[in-house]
């Protein structure tokens, strides 16, 4: 028996690679490096990963989309420019895990323990953050571009993986956020398993793992519809969950809350565009020919986010518990994108991932930035008239916030006209007349907050903002620019995701 | 030359300007906003007196791509009913400035904040009716939202930021709506004759009964918000009680007409089948909002709650007339839009020195100034005046335009909208009689009159409100074509009139 060593394109595959090898790099730097150096040099590693991968999808921009290690991951349109905005992202986040006065110093060690203290008063502080961060940017960039279910399934724990460790890793209010890794990883374990059994159903339907034998299975109809409809709904749940949709949305307040919050901003933004990214390709790919089992469903699942999204985000009272719902509500909104099942619905669900991904960064890199003596202040009653205190803040959070609701010239107008034409445009009615009254609703609450900063005078002054770092302030400012620009201007990017979306099989 | 570019930007660069001036100097950032609204002003009397009467088409035409991707494009022009409503945009700002010269200095922000708004808001006015792209105007429509609400949350008093929440979720709403009927055109157009969202090519598809219905509601709901037609209008009342005057001029002056505009440009001339369908069901609520404003009015004890109300009435006067569809009717209703803008003003800006000398809003509170303050007594009697639409002030021929126009085709309702008129007297003359004739009551004794700079800014508006009513031919001969094209445009034609006797 003669094995033929698999060819690789490594070409193709650049992007991740440089990521997973500078993962693999920052891990070895993390074990020999001293303690003094290790924070710049991570960040240098980091930083340095991102821009060469990215300089590697603007490589492959141009060139035949083509499938690579042996049909597994394809590298078409689509997948660059979510590996671009995901790289993007990263690189903004990585300057927020910049201020490693977020983070445990030591994470292994027990909350409140003399070894605790011990290696924050002499500085011993651990960096492992970088690494982990750049395996699940690695991950999540192989999430959209695999293309068989063993590896989505690989991408989703290489992804995974990580973040249910980095939520853990808050210096502050550790329980919590110990609380909140356990909580994220227990119940993505589950998803994952619902995720796998899926996978194994839809290979008992197709008999092959990847989505195109499943799109010609499908296409075919002639295997078993039962294998076929418990596989979709499995795999569903599983990608549910990871965008956080409802009615598998639960995790989503506790993790954003109790993680460190550049890891929120982080993981709100970038796994959204990973998640359905993913999920794009295989409703559009494999899935596209069974449309009538799963629009049903997935049309329930879209109305009831984005109700649920809006309507508990009025009752909450915690600024990063709020901002989780709203991201639940914009999963809903997404969801029409994938419901419209169309070339257009796919170019209006690219854009809204990177505005809202923009709008996510730079709204969470400004929560950071309230603190009083024990923190970051995110009890929204804390946060009134901030206005007077830090007009500037307050400015710029009122940009993000109008932008999550979609008010003209920002990002986030654009994004959601694009996305209810598509859905319109599809026939789905129903989820355009039921993401308007969301939108209502959503307005309500995002409003109560331009309220809080701009009208109420605040009780107390021990809550202040602090003067952010340059890597903070290049964050928001950038995000801010782009939320303002993408909502004036947006035909560049617009014209760019024309000439890159379209999925190959 | 690009005038209504110019006149849009004008605003935005004095609003630049004013940001970069010194806060503390608010002196000269007073006069700079000043300034910069009469040069605006200027640029309007300029495309008015260039405007050609006989053309029915829009006239200052700018076209430019914007967002090729969506086919949308930045496109500028104006008719009779547009032009009009600028020009009424342009003349109140500089007299809302000079008239509420002291009312930015207690404000939650600084006097700089408030000017900058003042004049962002004026740019959003001027986009709003120049706008030609539906995308466009729904662009003003909705971003005209945010300056209104930090000038009555961050000026106002009372309960002000309550009000400018309403304010804001009540229009966010409507918007919102308009939005899914905007989605909707979009992609009936992209299956009809390639995307667009020029007005011109979309009142060009044809759409089927049902779908023109519901889009219909989703612009028309949005217009009855912001008019505000009853019962949509309970955002309104507070919304004028916590504003500064001069705020309150401009949102029912000129925002709440971006209502009934956007019902003759986009419900009418977009969807003339539906309207039709509507029709008997709006005239019922105009007629409805008429009564109902003019008694709830009559029962106001606040000062600035009166006006509020007697607006709501005055709106339904100005949707009934549109929805007669005729072209009197629609003549009328343009130059009510245009006269209801000068009288409110007019009240709002007295009223306003009434209450900030007198440190009270409530009527009672008033009496006998017609001795003490015999200026400012006359100039809110005249506005009064035209309020109640009295022969020879200008409300007088607008409403009587709409009445006649509404009776050729809707005689009941004409004849039940013609008790507001007697209402109105009632609405009026009771808090003119209480507030200034009689004798002048305790607290009352020592109120100063107007200042030159006060009279400086009543005078025009005083001025305009006696000229239409005598000569109201420049501002008809601007509106008429366009009324009766607009009309003939949506399919209907005058009903001749029958001549009785001969039994």
């Amino acid at each position: 028996m003669i094995f033929d060593s698999p060819a690789l394109e490594y070409g193709a595959l650049a992007p991740m690679l440089v990521i997973f090898g500078a993962a693999v790099i920052a891990v070895i730097v993390e074990a020999f490096a001293s303690a003094k150096l290790r924070p710049a040099l991570q960040l240098a590693i980091a930083l340095g990963a991102v821009i060469l991968s990215f300089a590697q999808v603007l490589r492959l921009r141009g060139t035949q989309t083509a499938t690579a290690a042996v049909n597994s991951v394809v590298v078409d349109g689509p997948v660059l420019f979510m590996q671009g905005t995901i790289l993007v992202l990263a690189f903004f986040a990585f300057l927020l895990l910049a201020d490693t006065d977020a983070f445990a110093a030591q994470a292994s060690a027990i909350p409140g323990s003399s070894e605790e203290r011990a290696a924050l008063q002499t500085g011993k502080i651990q960096t492992e953050i970088y690494p982990l961060t750049l395996f699940a940017v690695g991950g999540m960039m192989l999430f959209p571009a695999a293309n068989d279910l063993i590896t989505l399934f690989v991408a989703l724990e290489v992804l995974s993986l990580p973040l249910y460790l980095m939520a853990g890793l808050s210096r502050r209010r550790r329980l919590l956020s110990q609380e909140a890794a356990l909580k994220y990883f227990l119940l993505g374990a589950y998803s994952s398993a619902f995720f796998l059994f899926g996978a194994a159903f839809l290979y008992g339907y197709a008999g092959d793992v990847s989505l195109n034998a499943i799109h010609v299975a499908v296409s075919g109809g002639s295997s078993n519809e039962a294998f076929l409809l418990i596989g979709l709904i499995s795999i569903s749940v599983g990608l549910l969950f990871k965008v956080g949709a409802a009615p598998f949305h639960s995790w989503t307040p506790d993790v954003y809350q109790g993680a460190p919050t550049p890891v929120t901003a982080f993981m709100a933004a970038a796994t959204k565009v990973a998640a359905f990214g993913a999920m794009l390709r295989i409703f559009y790919v494999a899935l596209g020919g069974a449309v009538w089992s799963w629009k049903p469903m997935l049309t329930a699942v879209a109305i009831l986010t984005m109700i649920v999204g809006s309507v508990i985000a009025i009752a909450q009272r915690d600024v990063k518990r709020m901002l989780a719902y709203s991201s639940i509500a914009h999963a809903g909104f997404l969801l029409t994108g994938v419901l419209a099942l169309s070339q257009e619905g796919l170019e209006a669900s690219l854009f809204y991932l990177a505005t809202y991904g923009f709008s996510t960064l730079g709204a969470f890199a400004l929560v950071t930035l309230v603190r009083d003596s024990s923190g970051e202040v995110t009890d929204l009653n804390r946060w009134v008239g901030l206005a007077k205190r830090s007009p500037g803040v307050a400015l710029l959070f009122a940009t993000f916030l109008l932008s999550f609701a979609g008010i003209p010239l920002t990002a986030g107008f654009i994004g959601k006209f694009t996305i209810f034409t598509a859905a319109y445009d599809s026939g789905n009615i129903a989820v355009v007349v039921a993401g308007v009254f969301s939108s209502a609703i959503a307005a309500f609450f995002y409003i109560r907050v331009v309220v809080m900063m701009f009208f109420t005078d605040a009780q107390d002054d021990t809550v202040s903002v602090t003067i952010p770092s340059l890597y903070t302030n290049l964050t928001i400012w950038i995000a801010a620019i782009a939320t303002v620009i993408l909502g004036v201007f947006p035909t560049p990017v617009l014209d760019a995701i024309a000439s890159l979306a379209v999925f190959v099989r | 030359m690009n005038l209504l570019t110019s006149m849009g930007a004008l605003p935005l660069l004095g609003a630049l300007l004013i940001a970069l001036l010194p806060a503390a100097n608010t002196k000269l950032i007073k006069q700079a906003a000043f300034a910069v609204s009469l040069l605006v002003a200027g640029v309007g009397f300029a495309a008015a007196f260039g405007f050609d009467r006989s053309v029915t088409e829009f006239q200052y035409v700018e076209r430019f791509s914007w967002i090729p991707a969506l086919g949308i494009n930045y496109q500028l022009g104006v008719d009779g009913v547009s032009l009009i409503l600028i020009l009424l945009s342009v003349i109140l700002v500089p007299i809302v400035i000079l008239a509420g010269w002291n009312e930015s200095e207690n404000g939650r922000f600084s006097v700089k904040t408030f000017y900058v708004l003042i004049l962002i808001l004026e740019t959003m006015m001027i986009g709003v009716f120049a706008a030609t792209d539906v995308f466009l105007f729904y662009v003003f429509f909705e971003a005209m939202l945010i300056p209104v609400y930090f000038l009555i949350g961050g000026y106002g008093s009372g309960e002000r930021q309550a009000a400018a929440v309403k304010f804001l979720l009540y229009s966010l709403f409507g918007g919102l709506l308009m939005l899914a009927s905007i989605i909707g055109l979009f992609v009936i157009s992209g299956n009809q004759i390639g995307r667009t969202m020029d007005i011109e090519g979309l009142s060009t598809l044809q759409i089927d009964a049902t779908t023109q219905n519901f889009l219909f509601l989703g612009f028309f709901i949005a217009f009855a918000i912001k008019a505000p037609l009853w019962p949509l209008h309970t955002w309104l009342p507070d919304a004028a009680k916590s504003a500064t005057p001069g705020t309150s001029v401009l949102l029912l002056g000129v925002l709440d007409k971006v209502g009934t505009f956007g019902m003759i440009r986009y419900c009418i001339e977009l969807f003339p089948d539906a309207s039709r369908t509507f029709t008997p069901l709006i005239i019922v609520l105009s007629v409805i909002s008429i009564l109902y404003g003019a008694f709830l009015a009559i029962g106001q004890k606040d000062i600035k709650g009166l006006i509020a109300f007697t607006s709501i009435s005055h709106f339904g006067f100005i949707t009934l007339g549109i929805f007669a569809m005729t072209s009197q009717g629609h003549a009328g209703a343009t130059l009510y839009m245009l006269n209801h803008g000068f009288s409110t003003a007019a009240l709002f800006l007295v009223a306003g020195w009434m209450i900030s000398r007198r440190g009270s809003s409530t009527i009672a509170e008033f009496g006998g100034l017609q001795r003490v303050t015999p200026i400012m007594a006359w100039s809110f009697f005249i506005a009064g005046m035209s309020s109640l639409a009295l022969p020879g002030l200008s409300s007088f021929v607008s409403e009587f335009l709409v009445l006649v126009g509404t009776y050729t085709r809707y005689p009941v309702a004409a004849i039940i909208a013609t008790f507001g008129i007697i209402l109105a007297a009632l609405y009026i003359l009771i808090p003119v009689q209480k507030a200034l004739h009689g004798p002048t009551t305790p607290g009352n004794e020592n109120l100063p009159d107007l200042n030159k700079r006060e009279i400086a800014a009543i005078a025009p508006v005083i001025a305009v409100i006696i000229f239409l009513g005598f000569y109201p031919k420049p501002a008809l001969d601007i509106i008429n074509p366009t009324a009766i094209d607009t009309i003939s445009r949506a399919g209907f034609s005058d009903p001749a009139p029958v001549v009785g006797g001969n039994k």
